[in-house]
């Protein structure tokens, strides 16, 4: 089971040395994809964690939004791993995807790219491939269903139990 | 109370599907003091059970069951097995629709005389004109409490409103409204009025929006004539040796098939499923499905030509607050040759949610060019173009070859190709749509691809002759007397207004038809 738990913040600088950081943001420990800075970890259980990683990063720059944290990307796709611990079949479809765009990107993989347009240049060349399109579709729901995220972009969601919005501004445009 | 009738009960009317057409005629008939059994594939939700969110009201109403799509649309390459997004629940897909009820234009009843023979283009004009159906979609608004009629009044703008129409003043466009919805503007038939809660497409929880779910059909159940059975998908119309159809056989809650017999059989499943049972009740008799003598079943299928546009601004909109239709050009739908297209369209104010606008905004992009439109979802405007498009005889549902459904029936393919003209009238639209938010200081306007199918239509055509369409000008079979049609499945063209209204006239039109006819045991 992938769980997505608050992990208590503040590892140490040496601590994160020692682990080996991957990018600026994210720590692989053990089995977990942990944000030291943010507080959240992603525990993986089917894929590698380093797998997961890479996961995230590729969601982020297939949906890039700098205002959307980590945490909802790693939640977007977190479903892979359930489903590659049961799908021997997807597990090696992903595992495969990922490898094959740390090959594409060079001595360092995809998160070695410093450069989101690198990294889109390398998702370029296997955006038609079933890996990508599982990754992107399920993105689509994953991300952006989140109720979470909803008022990062400006949308109120469920309005009936406060009664709509006949006294809470349908008509409030003051700009025309 | 709601009546219940033995399944051998062979005088009652066998009306199939619960929505606009079905859950019409249901009640019309019921307070006559026919008996009526409605089958309805879907499960009974009340009002207020329906759910504030996309994705779940999704799971909840939408028809997901499998269908195939072909043809060059977008919709088959990126919703293959969702050609439609309607519903399969009591009330069909008046559980979703936005309210906005509109009469079809004179001269749209008469395309093949107005626009005259058109390349590729199976046009027709109706065997009905407006002055005939004018009384019935009296009836039709005095019924559903459609706004801008009967002194009832229009409902205020939201802020999308506001925005298209100070765009429509910016472009010289004379007729722009908050429309004519089936959607309360005071309380009235004992339901309240619109709270601008926006949700229209999830059902509306207040019971301000028109639905035959908890309209017509508890009137009906109310006079003791009317029994609706859920979660009864028909499988099959039956028919004795001299060719009247005597039952439907349907898969009950269980899976287990039944046979309701019938006096008279009404198919009203929407343009998908009711030719889609025509033809799978072929037999001996009727070797290429019921009522199909002319080969038409199944063929015409038009779906509007449709798309929209949205728009980001450099200050807030809001777009989703409110009615999600809450506005309308109507300047569009005149026909007007010039524009290099026949036929016209209307603009009609739309938003999306974020889960659905991620989902339909642009299907398959990624990317920045994509999520920063995103990023400015609550400075959005939209719209909706919705126009007449061409009937053609090769855009058609069909029983696929080799798949079947949970109960061993066929399932549909639905294949769509735009005629030349339906793109003309696309760009156009996209064109001026563009033009209407550029005068108001858009910053980005999106033109965004149709849809899945909301309005379908057409498979079942009305015609004159027997030898060109499916019915009569009374939804009856020219094929067999006591078989009829009561959905949009009907439409001879499509005219450019939402379809509703016409299905829900039509019906009531065709019930005084049936019961004339039955009292004079003609059927």
């Amino acid at each position: 089971m992938v769980t997505i738990y608050d992990a208590k913040p503040g590892l140490s600088r040496r601590e994160l040395l020692k682990r080996g950081g991957i990018g600026a943001l994210l720590v692989i420990s053990g089995s977990a994809v942990i944000s030291p800075e943010h507080a959240w970890g992603l525990e993986t259980s089917a894929l590698k964690p380093e797998t997961m990683a890479t996961l995230i990063q590729m969601a982020r720059d297939i949906y890039p939004h700098d205002q959307v944290p980590d945490k909802y990307y790693a939640i977007a796709v977190k479903g892979h791993d359930e489903q590659a611990g049961k799908d021997a079949a997807y597990k090696t479809m992903i595992e495969d995807g990922i490898a094959d765009l740390d090959k594409k990107s060079g001595d360092g993989g995809y998160r070695g790219l410093g450069w989101e347009d690198q990294r889109v240049g390398v998702l370029k060349q296997v955006e038609t491939t079933p890996f990508f399109q599982a990754i992107r579709g399920g993105l689509v729901v994953g991300l952006y269903n989140q109720k979470e995220v909803w008022p990062i972009f400006g949308y109120e969601g469920e309005s009936y139990s406060k009664g709509g919005y006949i006294a809470r501004g349908f008509d409030d445009i003051e700009w025309l | 109370m709601a009546a219940s009738f033995d399944l051998n009960n062979d005088g009652v009317v066998v009306i199939i599907g619960s929505g606009a057409g079905g859950g019409t005629l249901g009640n019309e008939l019921a307070q006559k003091g026919v008996d009526v059994v409605i089958l309805e594939a879907g499960a009974r939700h009340e009002y207020e059970d329906f759910i504030n969110d996309e994705w779940g009201s999704f799971s909840q109403l939408a028809w997901t069951d499998k269908r195939t799509t072909s043809g060059d649309w977008r919709v088959a390459k990126d919703f293959p097995n969702l050609p439609a997004w309607i519903v399969k629940s009591v009330g069909g897909s008046t559980t979703h629709w936005a309210g906005a009820s509109l009469r079809i234009q004179e001269h749209e009843f008469k395309t093949l005389s107005t626009y005259g023979k058109l390349e590729g283009a199976n046009l027709l004009d109706w065997p009905i004109t407006l002055a005939e159906m004018e009384p019935y979609y009296a009836k039709a608004e005095a019924k559903m409490g459609v706004t801008g009629t009967n002194d009832w009044p229009r409902l205020p703008g939201n802020n999308n409103f506001k925005v298209l129409k100070a765009g429509a003043d910016k472009l010289g466009y004379k007729e722009c409204h908050t429309g004519n919805m089936a959607i309360n503007s005071v309380d009235r038939d004992d339901r309240m009025s619109c709270q601008q809660t926006g949700f229209c497409f999830q059902g509306c929880k207040w019971g301000a929006k028109w639905s035959t779910l908890y309209t017509e059909i508890p009137k009906g159940e109310a006079t003791g004539h009317l029994e609706v059975r859920p979660n009864a998908m028909a499988i099959k119309i039956n028919h004795d040796a001299s060719g009247k159809v005597t039952g439907v056989v349907y898969a009950d809650k269980d899976g287990k098939l039944q046979e309701q017999k019938a006096r008279i059989v009404a198919v009203a499943g929407n343009s998908i499923e009711s030719p889609r049972l025509l033809l799978n009740s072929a037999s001996g008799k009727f070797p290429d499905g019921l009522a199909n003598s002319s080969g038409q079943v199944g063929k015409n299928y038009m779906r509007h030509t449709t798309g929209s546009v949205y728009a980001i601004f450099d200050k807030p909109v809001h777009m989703y607050r409110g009615t999600t239709m809450a506005g309308i050009i109507r300047d569009e739908a005149r026909h007007d040759p010039s524009r290099g297209f026949v036929g016209g369209y209307e603009f009609e104010t739309l938003s999306l949610g974020l889960p659905f606008m991620a989902a339909f905004l642009d299907p398959g992009a990624w990317g920045r060019s994509f999520t920063t439109a995103l990023d400015h979802y609550d400075h959005m405007a939209g719209l909706w173009i919705v126009g007449e498009d061409m009937p053609r005889a090769e855009n058609r549902i069909t029983l696929h070859a080799d798949e079947k459904d949970a109960h061993g029936m066929p399932i549909a393919d639905v294949h769509f190709d735009d005629h030349p003209n339906d793109t003309a009238m696309r760009n156009h639209a996209y064109k001026q749509a563009t033009a209407l938010y550029d005068a108001v200081g858009a910053t980005r306007t999106f033109p965004t691809p149709p849809y899945p199918s909301t309005h379908n239509l057409g498979t079942n055509r009305m015609s004159e002759k027997a030898e060109d369409g499916v019915v009569n000008k009374h939804g009856q079979a020219h094929d067999i007397k006591n078989l009829f049609v009561s959905d949009g499945s009907q439409f001879t063209t499509g005219a450019a207004e939402n379809p509703t209204l016409t299905i829900v006239s039509l019906a009531i039109r065709q019930a005084d038809y049936i019961a004339a006819q039955m009292s004079a045991k003609t059927i």
